[in-house]
């Protein structure tokens, strides 16, 4: 399934000073992938557009911090 | 020529007394991605694009400026009220000592805004393709704000700043796309 957030796990050194963030994360947005927009894309109604800042569905990408979520008690 | 219309792009909303927030805000008020930084490439860069994506470079310049509108309203309600000695706490006080409360186009560090944070090449893919990086540096900033604000409202118009970066980058990259296609190729609908 898409995702637009990628992980990767990066090298922990025993040795390492402080306590390692066993995985990273990036952002991939929809934009990386779409190349020249098609034609037909679901959209939103213009009240939810204005919202989200985008007219097109497949390109909305709302970014929350992952420290937000975990304080939040968001998944 | 511009019509300017006397509202915010997105609504600012801010929830909590937080200088500290306004110190990394400034990054996208006059740092190297930011804001100032977009909007000044876009509307110089266009002059000496190929007439297809000079109207996609004024629009999107003319946005940037609306954003910029945005970011220095999050940073004058965030600091309009601090007392030097917040301003202190908030790792302002050497801004306070240069310009009081007073916004200043500058980066997250102190540095001034410098017209050396831009280029104008005049070889219209290499323009496109630092406009690209520019708007996914921008995307990038957002992100780290949001990571270090729990401003829940601040958040939402970071949000809505970032998703417009998205947008940006999708159009600078079908710009590129249109000055790629081939002349007198067959084309199919
Ligand atoms: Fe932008």
């Amino acid at each position: 399934m898409f995702t637009p957030t990628k992980a990767y796990y990066p090298y922990i050194s025993p040795f390492d000073p402080c306590p390692p963030i066993k995985v990273k994360t990036y952002s991939t947005p929809p934009n990386l992938y779409m190349g020249f927009q098609p034609p037909n894309l679901p959209q939103f109604s213009p009240m939810e557009a204005l919202r989200a800042g985008t007219l097109w569905k497949p390109f909305y990408d709302p970014y929350f911090s992952p420290y937000e979520k975990v304080k939040e008690g968001r998944s | 020529m511009w019509v300017y219309e006397k509202k915010l792009q997105y609504p600012v909303r801010v929830s909590t007394c937080n200088p500290m927030l306004a110190k990394f805000l400034i990054e996208q008020y006059g740092g190297a991605d930011g804001e100032l930084s977009a909007a000044l490439r876009y509307l110089n860069q266009r002059y000496t694009i190929p007439d297809k994506v000079i109207g996609l470079l004024t629009d999107i310049g003319t946005e940037e400026f609306a954003h910029l509108e945005m970011i220095a309203t999050m940073v004058f309600k965030l600091t309009k009220d601090a007392t030097p000695e917040q301003m202190k706490a908030a790792g302002l006080g050497a801004h306070y000592a240069n310009h009081d409360n007073a916004l200043y186009y500058e980066n997250a560090g102190g540095v001034p805004w410098t017209a050396t944070y831009i280029q104008a090449k005049g070889d219209p893919i290499a323009d496109l393709y630092e406009d690209i990086a520019a708007e996914e540096k921008a995307r990038a900033t957002y992100q780290w704000i949001i990571n270090m604000s729990d401003d829940t409202d601040l958040n939402d118009s970071l949000r809505f700043l970032r998703e417009r970066e998205i947008i940006h980058s999708q159009r600078f990259r079908e710009a590129v796309e249109i000055l790629k296609d081939e002349q007198g190729k067959k084309r199919i609908f």
